[in-house]
């Protein structure tokens, strides 16, 4: 029996914006429990809900950014449920007329061909606070800090297929987000979370079989990791003949599985109805044109203007857009040393090589891209050798900034006197006589070793060109 | 429309309402009288009507992305039945 | 001086007749007399009162007074009030001191009136008779036997007896307009909108309005010029200027066009009842007005469409009330679901608990067409009946409640009987209208009021309309002896 994996995700994003969706309470992460909630916040009794502008930009901007149609009249509805994170008693979103309808986003499979995903729609709803669960005194403490933060739920339709496609969509729509600026996108603190509706059907099945939830996954690689378990797990109760449960599952990373969440809910009745406190949200043409108007340049566009203006490969193009910052970064050196190949190998192989190494961001690069780019510069300029620019880029990770004043200091600028390498030149020719007979007699394998001895006499700084020239003219003379 | 035990048993549970079993069969009762004066709006046709939300279509006002509010939580923890380092106490959540 | 109108009161203390001070003490004394057997106020403020009227006195005294200053009010329990308790008439919040003011709270105070305490009502405003309240009925002026209606029982109840010069109420499904009628005073439900329910506890969001009860429609209008107007923290308040409802309280009602539905005066109206509207009805007459027939055809389905509505609002809105962060929470609960179910079956009574499960039931899967879809189709159709009645006339005149004041007890066995009260107030709130109730006569000593419903936003015309009546008729006037 071959199986057909059928996934589709849930992904809810947390807006950056300065205060909440429906009170003027800070989102600001890591303040002390229960000093960003308002009255509102809390539910107090008597207390209402006015919305904040930004969000609405936000989700339209989204919208745009995944060719979604725009909700000209957006609804908010009540969901009802009791959970202690959940102050009001429901949570606040859109059900019938989300902000955001249906678009699609691409994505690039592992073969490098393209696959459409198709995004089912975008709504806005209110964050929950946390419940801790450490022991005060038996019972769990309640932050409501986070309760009310802006959320834009992402819902795709199931066209993802395996965990690696899952994962290429995730990072995808993280990369829009954060070309958008609409969230920090960052994970590990929750800004971005994902649900993984997962089920299997037999392969040329229409149908779909009954799927699985599983919650709140919180980084790219246990998303790949949470679905290739339940995916294995669903293979072998299918191939033993039995039957999937349809149910919400909680991924435990610590044992690479993902469990059913114990849950005495016989099923839930959310009882969904129209927010009675907030107006329908009626945005026109003007108000969707002036958001279009100050979109930033979007990954795949921005792909494909590197590939024509700068002559770089779709591979480079794509790792240097794959986000915002990088592709900001790239652009910036470029600026500075007007070479984009030179500037590519650079930021794809030396700057992401190290920033891996140190596992961190671009955005917290310990080299700034003037630095990169003035190093790059001193290449092109003979200052020094691609060779001693490695050492150069060795110091600026280690965090000093003025390339310059780095060659300057250690001696590391290049040889270009005639004078001084025809010196050198000489001083090797005279110090290895055998070798000379050798090349002499025909031996051409044996230049290399002079170039060797040469540059290490010059401590590396000889110019390469110069050098080559100099000793071809005197071992042949 | 008249509700039996279990009806009204699973609408308390859906509103976290403790309905002592004695008393269950009477508001059984009376909620089925309620239900039976509701459904006098069944003999209309409505298919043609809008629902109406709202009394009037006006659309909502924005406010802009301000921080308004300041900690005040000691004042708003103040009435709280049970508090420990500015977190509000309920018994135990189980995931 | 107790009975005078707030525009008696305020000419008083302009010419320094009385001081404020001098005034709320003579309040306090009489409420410290007569609430033991009426119930109207469930929390007094002496000391803070005392001292808002010291600051009002200091106030006019430095040329700073507005109509309302030093005016002693009562608000409503279900206003929020700063450092104040407010219970809303339910155990789940009889030790909820209020972090915060309401709007309507915040504006009387800035306009200097002076905040006497909390008036009783029913339980989370649920209900006709002020019977439902967890810190007992109150007992209607006029006749101690009675109710005082509902659910602003306590706010109508203490206006008509002078233990306040005017007060604060709410009206989700005619909860002014009823006690105004029963208590022979003045009651406004404004048009949805008009005012802010930031600090009104919900009861059902898409109906509440707050509004004045009052001795005369001159003192409501000028409760409105403070109360009403936009506010930033109601995304439904309505965004309009300013008005001010005194400016047309003397216009001549010549011209007004005035309309009777049919429905109001049919055979579920009393004959006596009928009587006293038809006199009120001449007067208006006398005074230029005509009338014709209109009708409102399904005005009969308001009731049904009402009790699906509300409670589905009600439900959720009293959600937040779940023992985890204010109000009341039960003993030693064993588990978080147990706190929950505790908490809430204790702390509400059996009238809010019923209305919780009715709504809960009309917004749950399966039911949600069939109910609450439903009642939304036909909160159109009602609204639809007063747009086309408006057409031809400017204001609807009827009966506020079909008879006068009932007796304690005497509807409570069966809750369609009491939901059945409201049946020529309700339709307003669904439709979100501007209805007004004011005295109209006296029957077997007890007060009745007639209703007038305008457009939304005609206000000033209602106010205008009862103002003239009032001039030239003395129910309004008229006192229990307590």
């Amino acid at each position: 029996m071959t199986w057909e994996t059928v996934i589709g995700l849930e992904v809810h994003v947390q807006l950056a914006t300065n205060s909440k969706l429906f009170s003027g309470s800070s989102t600001h992460f890591g303040a002390a429990p229960n000093t960003q909630a308002s009255l509102y916040d809390l539910a107090m009794p008597g207390t209402l809900p006015v919305m904040n502008e930004e969000v609405l930009r936000m989700a339209v901007s989204f919208g745009l950014a995944v060719d979604a149609e725009i909700g000209k009249r957006s609804v908010f509805d009540r969901k009802n449920y009791f959970y202690p994170d959940l102050p009001k008693g429901y949570q606040i979103s859109q059900l019938d007329f989300p902000t955001v309808g249906r678009g699609s986003l691409k994505i690039q499979l592992e073969d490098g061909s393209d696959k459409i995903i198709a995004i089912t729609r975008a709504h806005i709803e209110e964050d929950a606070g946390k419940s801790l669960h450490e022991d005060f005194q038996g019972m769990s403490g309640i932050d409501l800090n986070r309760a009310g933060t802006p959320l834009l739920e992402i819902v795709s339709d199931p066209d993802l297929r395996n965990a690696k496609e899952a994962v290429a969509y995730l990072k995808k729509l993280h990369s829009i987000i954060l070309y958008l600026g609409i969230s920090d996108g960052n994970m590990a603190q929750g800004s971005m979370r994902c649900d993984a509706n997962v089920s299997m059907r037999k392969k040329g099945d229409t149908e779909f079989g009954t799927r699985t939830e599983i919650k709140n996954v919180n980084s790219f690689r246990f998303v790949e990791k949470a679905i290739n378990y339940e995916v294995q797990r669903q293979i072998e109760i299918l191939g033993d003949g039995g039957r999937i449960v349809q149910e919400t599952r909680l991924y435990d990373s610590d044992k690479d599985e993902t469990r059913s969440m114990r849950s005495k809910e016989v099923a839930n009745d959310y009882r969904y109805f129209p927010e009675p406190d907030l107006l329908p949200v009626v945005i026109d043409d003007a108000f969707i044109d002036a958001i279009r108007a100050t979109l930033p340049e979007l990954p795949d566009a921005r792909c494909q203007r590197f590939i024509t203006q700068y002559g770089l490969s779709e591979y480079d193009a794509d790792v240097l857009t794959s986000s915002r910052d990088m592709a900001e970064y790239f652009e910036a050196v470029v600026a500075l040393c007007g070479d984009a190949k030179l500037s590519a190998n650079w930021v794809s192989a030396d700057l992401l090589g190290l920033l891996n190494k140190q596992d961190l961001n671009i955005s917290a690069s310990p080299i700034s891209p003037q630095s990169l780019g003035t190093l790059i510069s001193r290449i092109k300029d003979n200052t020094i050798s691609g060779k001693i620019a490695k050492t150069v880029f060795e110091v600026l990770s280690d965090g000093e900034t003025d390339v310059d004043a780095i060659i300057e200091a250690r001696g590391l600028k290049q040889v270009t006197d005639t004078g001084a390498i025809e010196k050198l030149v000489d001083d090797v020719i005279a110090a290895n006589p055998d070798q000379v007979a050798q090349y002499r007699g025909g031996k051409e394998a044996v230049f290399g070793f002079f170039v060797g001895q040469a540059m290490k006499l010059s401590k590396g700084k000889a110019n390469p060109a110069q050098l080559n020239e100099l000793l071809r003219k005197k071992l042949s003379a | 429309m008249a509700l039996d035990n279990t009806d009204v048993e699973k609408i308390a549970h859906l509103a976290r309402l403790q309905i002592s079993e004695s008393d269950t069969l009477e508001v059984a009762q009376r909620i089925t009288n309620i239900l039976d004066m509701i459904d006098q709006m069944q003999d209309v046709d409505t298919s043609a009507v809008t629902p109406m939300a709202h009394p009037f279509d006006a659309s909502q006002r924005l406010r802009p992305d301000v921080v308004t509010e300041t900690d005040q939580r000691d004042d708003y923890q103040k009435i709280a039945p049970a508090t420990q380092d500015g977190l509000y106490l309920v018994p135990k959540v189980i995931e | 001086m107790l009975s005078k109108t707030v525009a008696e009161l305020a000419t008083a203390l302009a010419n320094k007749d009385v001081s404020s001070v001098e005034l709320t003490q003579a309040y306090l004394d009489r409420i410290a007399q007569l609430n033991p057997a009426l119930n109207a106020y469930v929390t007094l403020t002496p000391e803070r009162a005392l001292a808002q009227a010291a600051a009002a006195d200091a106030a006019r005294a430095a040329g700073q007074a507005t109509p309302l200053t030093g005016i002693p009010i009562a608000h409503k329990d279900i206003f929020c009030t700063r450092d104040v308790l407010t219970a809303c008439g339910s155990r789940m919040l009889a030790n909820f001191t209020s972090p915060y003011d309401a709007c309507v709270v915040e504006r009387l105070q800035a306009a200097g009136a002076v905040m006497l305490g909390k008036t009783n009502m029913d339980e989370f405003a649920m209900g006709s008779s002020n019977e439902t309240s967890h810190f007992g009925p109150v007992h209607n002026p006029w006749d101690q036997a009675r109710v005082p209606g509902g659910s602003s029982g306590g706010s109508a109840a203490a206006v008509a007896a002078d233990l306040c010069a005017m007060a604060t109420g709410t009206d989700t499904g005619g909860s002014i307009r009823q006690p105004a009628s029963f208590c022979g005073i003045t009651g406004l439900k404004p048009t949805y909108g008009r005012v802010s329910r930031w600090g009104m506890i919900a009861f059902a969001s898409s109906l509440d309005q707050a509004g004045p009860l009052s001795k005369s429609a001159e003192d409501a209008a000028l409760m409105m010029n403070v109360i009403a107007g936009a506010d930033a923290r109601d995304s439904t308040c309505l965004d309009i200027p300013a008005e001010d409802f005194t400016a047309q309280l003397s216009k001549p009602l010549t011209g007004l066009r005035i309309g009777l539905p049919r429905e109001h005066f049919s055979s579920g109206l009393s004959t006596s009842v009928q009587e006293i509207l038809q006199l009120a009805i001449r007067k208006l007459e006398s005074l230029g007005a005509t009338f014709r027939d209109i009708e409102l055809p399904n005005n009969h389905l308001s009731v049904p469409a009402y009790y699906v509505i509300a409670p589905a609002e009600a439900s959720a809105n009293l959600s937040r009330f779940d023992g985890a962060r204010f109000g009341y929470r039960c003993e030693n609960p064993v588990n978080l679901e147990d706190m929950y179910k505790r908490s809430r079956g204790e702390g509400f009574g059996d009238e809010v608990k019923r209305r919780i499960m009715v709504g809960t039931y009309a917004l749950s899967a399966g039911y949600y067409d069939a109910y609450y879809k439903k009642a939304q189709k036909i909160r159109r159709l009602i609204k639809e009946d007063f747009d086309t009645a408006f057409k031809d006339v400017d204001l609807i005149l009827g009966p506020t409640s079909p008879h006068t004041a009932f007796k304690l007890g005497e509807k409570n066995s069966d809750p369609v009987t009491m939901y059945l009260e409201d049946i020529y107030t309700i339709a307003v709130n669904l439709a979100g209208l501007p209805g007004m109730s004011l005295p109209a006569g006296m029957l077997g000593g007890l007060p009745i009021g007639m209703q007038l419903v305008g457009p939304a936003l005609s206000e000033s015309r209602l106010l205008n309309v009862a103002h003239q009546f009032q001039l030239h008729t003395d129910w309004h006037t008229q006192r229990p002896e307590v």
